[in-house]
């Protein structure tokens, strides 16, 4: 669900922090890795973002791959519209997610990456199952595709706000007793308890670091866009390298950077330059596009908007409302985990959560990327958008995309929708300061 | 005995009656409390042991007007949630104490949350039906939820969880299924005296009937076709399969039969049936509800299929046990359930030879040229050519 | 005197309002939107400064010569406005029957299409004659366009050449002459139109008085779906939302929610008392439910669009239609139709169903509060109004429900009071006309 590379062609648009760098040669080493799986025998397990077990599936010397991760890579390489035609081809309805689409495509045309590597097959698909229907049938789609053992793990959803006790004893027996010896069976390898914590404390650290670059947008000039600059932040944690020292070494680099912007007074890279001159601070629902993802970004950027605090970003944990590894219970804290990532809240869990975001950034406004292909997200929105406007008296905005279709994005008609909305927060803001205009 | 005709008016008439009237008299007459829940399955046996009536709420057909529901919904948003919540806002659903949300599909599991939103004083249950089969932990994970549903039902309901009610209910629910399997099977063997247009309005009015008042109904109706004398026309043999949650229009189901085909097995309403075997009815009754339902459930898109195979052996298991010609697939629009499925059970489909056809519709689907097209080319080139066309 | 001009370059229609310093309407100017963005907008602030010049010279040329002459003076104008570009168009034809026709039927080609114009310049010359002529549409396409349908049909069948060959001829010049720029302005073709009443002496007095007032545009600000195209810079271009909002407040000052159900998108707007907008909802990416479908369904009905409502209101059962998807509509409607279904009462469902959708996006908006505005081509039908009224009455109890008949320069009035810095009621009051 987050990009790790292919920022846009023309340079000068492109983002250019030294972590972007770090990032782009980690995900290469991996999928170096992944290529060569067959030869070195690496195990593959392919997973999914929200939920991942990726300390433990590292702990079994496997290598992660995220299905999800390649089809918004390829749509951000330009290959989605192609792969998708290709799925709807053999069959697959119009109506269902693109995600899905793109990657049974990809698997169709030769399975090449993201990196232009050559993609293993999986020795095993771990379904970890957390807040989206999708991915239970996009596994089985795959398992259509490979031979190969498949496992399933069952979060409940928080329906009542929060992760049940009796829930999490499920996950955590599931773990135990399911997934462990899945990961076993397939690896050759014993669990390894100890290297489990060790990986979890990694994951712990990470995180701190993740949590302080999230909070740094706190500040006036913001020195980070928390939507479409944080899902390069949260590519590594979000992926592979959560629980890795490289993991804990881009954080640590990460949060430095951050740092220094503050200590300038500096605003983000974005592409319309450096934004240090922040007209409007906005919280952002919903996953971006990525077909058109520096576009979409630009609208912002262009009007002086900086993204302050975003729920996609928390698809992969939700670690800024106090949640980390806890190495000291390996299960527990995976099932809190899995419990807790933001696909698997309640409606009313989410509108807390936007509210906050308006409250403690200090937002002026909020706006909802609502994707055709995501229902888990979509489903709701427009109660979400009206019960947000109610708490915090200030108006949302509401615009529609895809993730990786490029037929579902209307550069105009999002251009059209964004401009008037910024429009309506400056006149509203001369109104307020005028106290109530003539 | 009721006649046949007047047992399917009365199915009709309930099936058309937006505002629940027969639940609203119910509810007056015996001073008890009712509990919605939305498709596809729910344990209804929990909300009639604490002496709630049970009722479908399947939508809102191609009569209600959406006026409210679409300022909830994108366009692309299935049509189910917008009548459902039209029939919420419009006070269709006031006579509800309670409403359950099976884990269907995220659209559904979402719209537990805004029910929770707009009706914070109503009890709101989202049914996490469980994914994984092992006793130990599915099995454990779905007895804690059936229970913790007992209570928050019994509080609501005002009773205290009786074991021996609920015994009771699981008794009365499995012959509630019985005489849907025996429906089922008569259809199938005989459909010329069991159209699916009568037969669906039939099972219809067992989604806000109680089920003892159903149970009458189904068997008198099911007694009136054996006498039929009816004989059999020249009609294919189709399976309809992917309609389980949002509800064809009747015009739909009476557009394929019209077209030359005999329907002899379907989704429809699909959690009326999904237990294919009986809840043993010594022990713990809680338990005996949880374990059938983790070894007898149904196969079908809203489970994980856990056999690799699974999803390529099922439709030409199911033509071989209906006896049937074709598939006709037909699934809601923006479905994501039914319509992910579609690949992978259309492939196990063709791949053993049985010819299928595709459409998508919504539940206030107006216009039925179409599918009668489609539906009557499909039962003229299986007359003809077995299908090879 | 300084005019502050608001251009809103619609999907369907470009429309410019041009206001005085004290927020008085000068003139307005409409015309049809073409491929050519830039032009459309010049075209329609040109017709908004000739009406601000015929408003200036109604108080001189009024008072020496009374009323009556200043419509003529007017219609005067129009016709050597038309008479200009329908001598371009026929130059063009002529080129293009050099260029597209077969060397052995030109001759009698251009000996017929100079009969077809000498036909169509003798009804403008009627027009003008007449002395009180019905009313037509403003657009040269439409005026010329028809009188040289009419002179073709006439003409061309006893020629033994294809009526066709005509009309491909209309249709290829026609978007030339609208595409380039040719003079339309006031000091173009006011002398000549004072010639044709007589020259007299006391009108070219007013006249040149007029004239001497100095009209400056002192600053314009764009809106609309074009607006991007429009070459101003950044802070004079003002999204359709916040002008709307505007327009709406300035023709009706308690409008607190205002729908406007253009062509190609429906947007409900809530405004504060100010004209400030609060919230807003536009439709989504599809298209369903707006003007333009409406459009498809007059095509596949094969009438125009503005006899839709009439037809619907002569309803006396409404029928559920469903969908307004403009996909299905056609498919629906022949399905209707076959049914026995009456013309008017699915007419009067389909305009049901499209303020149904209207209806969500005013409930997502934040619903309907008084007083409730509506705008947009739309609002002009009769049968959309009635379902409108019908639904808000049922649903929102009652509301205050204004329609100014100058509905469509909402948006281009909301435009030219944020050129004027005017964000108060006032402007274009005038406009305003309770239904």
């Amino acid at each position: 669900m987050t990009p790790h590379e292919n920022v846009p062609p023309a340079p000068d648009r492109a983002p250019k922090d030294r972590s972007m760098q770090l990032q782009k040669d980690m995900i290469a080493e991996h999928f170096r890795r992944l290529e060569q799986a067959p030869e070195t025998h690496e195990p593959v397990v392919y997973t999914f973002v929200p939920g991942n077990l990726t300390e433990l599936v590292r702990s079994f010397g496997a290598l992660p791959l995220l299905p999800e991760i390649n089809a918004l890579q390829s749509g951000m390489r330009g290959m989605s519209r192609k792969y998708i035609a290709e799925a709807e081809k053999a069959g697959h309805s119009e109506d269902v997610c693109t995600y899905v689409k793109c990657d049974i495509g990809m698997i169709k045309s030769g399975n090449i990456g993201p990196t232009g590597t050559r993609l293993p097959k999986p020795d095993l698909l771990l379904l970890s199952y957390t807040g989206c229907y999708t991915f239970m049938k996009w596994f089985e789609l795959l398992r259509e595709e490979y031979d190969c053992p498949a496992v399933f793990l069952h979060v409940p959803y928080q329906s009542d706000g929060r992760l049940a006790p009796e829930h999490r004893q499920y996950i955590v027996d599931q773990i135990r007793d399911k997934v462990i010896p899945a990961l076993e069976q397939v690896t050759g390898r014993p669990y390894d308890e100890e290297k489990l914590r060790e990986l979890l404390g990694h994951s712990r650290d990470a995180e701190d670091d993740l949590v302080a670059v999230f909070e740094s947008a706190k500040r006036r000039p913001s020195p980070i866009d928390a939507y479409f600059g944080a899902v390069y932040y949260v590519g590594p944690i979000f992926s592979a390298f959560r629980g890795t020292p490289e993991g804990v070494a881009y954080y640590r680099a990460l949060r430095a950077e951050v740092e220094a912007r503050i200590a300038a007074g500096a605003g983000p890279i974005t592409p319309s330059g450096q934004l240090d001159d922040q007209k409007y601070r906005l919280v952002v629902e919903g996953p971006p596009n990525w077909t058109s993802f520096h576009e979409f970004w630009q609208m912002f950027s262009d009007e002086g908007a900086v993204c302050v605090a975003s729920t996609y970003t928390k698809v992969g944990g939700t670690y800024d409302f106090g949640f980390r590894h806890d190495p000291s219970d390996p299960l527990g804290t995976l099932a809190d985990y899995c419990g807790g990532c933001y696909t698997n809240l309640s409606l009313p869990q989410r509108i807390d959560m936007l509210a906050d975001y308006v409250r403690e950034y200090a937002a002026d406004g909020f706006l909802i990327n609502s994707v055709k292909s995501c229902n888990s997200f979509s489903a709701g929105q427009l109660l979400i958008l009206r019960e947000v406007e109610k708490r915090t008296g200030i108006p949302g905005a509401f615009v529609e995309s895809d993730l990786v279709d490029p037929r579902y994005f209307s550069a105009a008609n999002i251009k059209n929708r964004l401009e008037s909305y910024i429009q309506m927060l400056a006149a509203r803001r001369i109104g307020s300061s005028a106290g109530g205009a003539a | 005995m009721t006649s046949r005709a007047a047992i399917v008016d009365r199915a009709l008439a309930l099936y058309e009656d937006l505002d629940f009237g027969s639940v609203r008299a119910w509810c007056a007459e015996e001073g008890r409390k009712a509990a919605g829940y939305l498709p596809v399955y729910a344990p209804r046996e929990i909300i009639h042991a604490v002496g709630m009536l049970p009722v479908g709420i399947h939508g809102g057909r191609d009569r209600l007007e959406i006026i409210r529901g679409d300022a909830f919904f994108q366009s692309y948003i299935c049509h189910l949630p917008r009548s459902v919540i039209e029939l919420l806002q419009s006070g269709r659903l006031d006579m509800l104490s309670a409403m359950l949300f099976p884990s269907t599909c995220d659209v559904i599991r979402n719209l537990s949350g805004m029910w929770q939103v707009l009706r914070p004083n109503l009890y709101t249950r989202y049914c996490d039906v469980p994914q994984v089969l092992e006793a130990g932990t599915g099995g454990r994970f779905w007895r804690q939820e059936l229970e913790t549903l007992l209570h928050g039902l019994a509080e609501v309901a005002g009773v205290t969880p009786d074991v021996e009610a609920l015994r009771r209910s699981n008794a009365v629910y499995n012959e509630v299924r019985q005489v849907i399997r025996a429906l089922y099977a008569a259809r199938r063997d005989t459909p010329w005296r069991l159209p699916t247009e009568e037969l669906y309005l039939v099972l219809r009015a067992g989604e806000v009937l109680p089920p003892e008042a159903f149970l009458q109904m189904a068997r008198d109706y099911l007694a009136a076709t054996a006498a039929d004398d009816a004989r059999p026309r020249d009609r294919v043999r189709v399976i309809v399969a992917g309609a389980f949650c949002e509800q064809p229009p009747l015009g739909l189901i009476k557009t394929i039969e019209r077209a030359g085909c005999y329907i002899v097995d379907d989704d429809f309403l699909l959690g009326n049936r999904l237990l294919t075997a009986d809840v043993p009815l010594d022990g713990d009754p809680l338990s005996a509800l949880a374990d059938t339902f983790l070894r007898h459930a149904m196969p079908s898109s809203i489970l994980y299929e856990h056999a690799p195979d699974g999803k390529k052996r099922l439709m030409a298991q199911r033509v071989a046990d209906a006896r049937a010609d074709g598939i006709i697939f037909a699934a809601p629009s923006f479905c994501d359930p039914a319509l992910l499925d579609r690949p992978m059970l259309r492939a196990g489909a063709e791949a053993a030879d049985i010819p299928c056809i595709a459409f998508q519709y919504s539940e206030n689907t107006g216009q039925f040229q179409q599918f009668r097209e489609q539906a009557g080319t499909f039962s003229d080139s299986i007359k003809l050519w077995g299908g090879q066309a | 005197m300084n005019g502050f001009v608001g251009i809103d370059l619609g999907s369907t229609t470009t429309k410019a309002v041009v206001l005085a310093e004290d927020g008085s309407i000068l003139g307005k100017g409409i015309t049809n939107s073409r491929s050519n963005y830039d032009l459309a907008a010049e075209v329609a602030r040109t017709e908004a400064f000739v009406t601000a010049r015929f408003g200036l010279l109604r108080r001189e040329v009024e008072r020496v010569a009374g009323a009556p002459v200043l419509d003529r003076l007017m219609r005067a104008f129009r016709v050597q406005q038309n008479l200009v570009q329908m001598r371009r168009l026929q130059a063009l034809v002529d080129e293009e029957v050099d260029r597209g026709v077969m060397p052995g039927l030109q001759s009698p080609t251009r000996a017929t299409l100079e009969a077809i114009f000498q036909r169509v310049e003798a009804e403008e010359e009627a027009w003008f004659a007449e002395e009180d002529p019905p009313r037509r549409s403003d657009f040269f396409r439409d005026v010329v366009g028809s009188a040289y349908t009419r002179a073709a049909e006439a003409l061309v069948p006893d020629t033994g050449l294809s009526f066709d060959l005509f009309l491909g001829l209309w249709d290829k010049c026609i978007i030339r002459v609208e595409n380039e720029p040719i003079g339309l302005g006031f000091a173009d073709h006011i002398h000549t139109a004072i010639a044709r009443l007589g020259s007299p002496p006391a009108v070219i007095e007013g006249v040149q008085r007029a004239l001497a007032v100095e009209l400056v545009a002192a600053t314009t600000v764009g809106t609309g779906y074009g607006r991007a195209r429009l070459p101003f810079p950044k802070e004079q271009i003002r999204s359709e939302i916040l002008c709307h909002g505007l327009g709406a407040h300035a023709m009706f000052p308690n409008t607190r929610t205002v729908l406007d159900i253009g062509g190609q998108d429906t947007k409900a707007i809530q405004v504060d008392a100010a004209g400030i907008v609060t919230s807003f909802q536009m439709n989504d990416r599809c298209a369903a439910g707006c003007g333009r479908y409406l459009g498809y369904i007059a095509d596949e009905m094969n009438i125009g669009l503005h006899e839709l409502g009439p037809i619907a209101m002569k309803s006396t059962r409404s029928v559920k239609i469903n969908s307004t998807c403009t996909v299905f509509a056609g498919a629906e409607l022949r399905e209707r139709l076959s049914l026995g279904e009456r013309r008017e009462d699915i007419l009067a469902g389909l305009h049901r169903a499209v303020i149904l959708r209207a209806m969500s996006l005013l409930a997502r908006s934040g619903g309907i509060e008084d007083e409730f505005t509506f705008t947009g081509g739309v609002a002009n039908n009769p049968a959309a109004v009635a379902a409108l009224t019908r639904l808000v009455e049922e649903n929102y109890g009652h509301r205050t429900l204004n329609i100014s008949p100058s509905s469509i320069y909402t948006g281009a009035l909301g435009a030219a009071m944020f050129a004027a810095g005017i964000t108060h009621a006032g402007s274009g009051r005038a406009e305003g006309a309770t239904s």
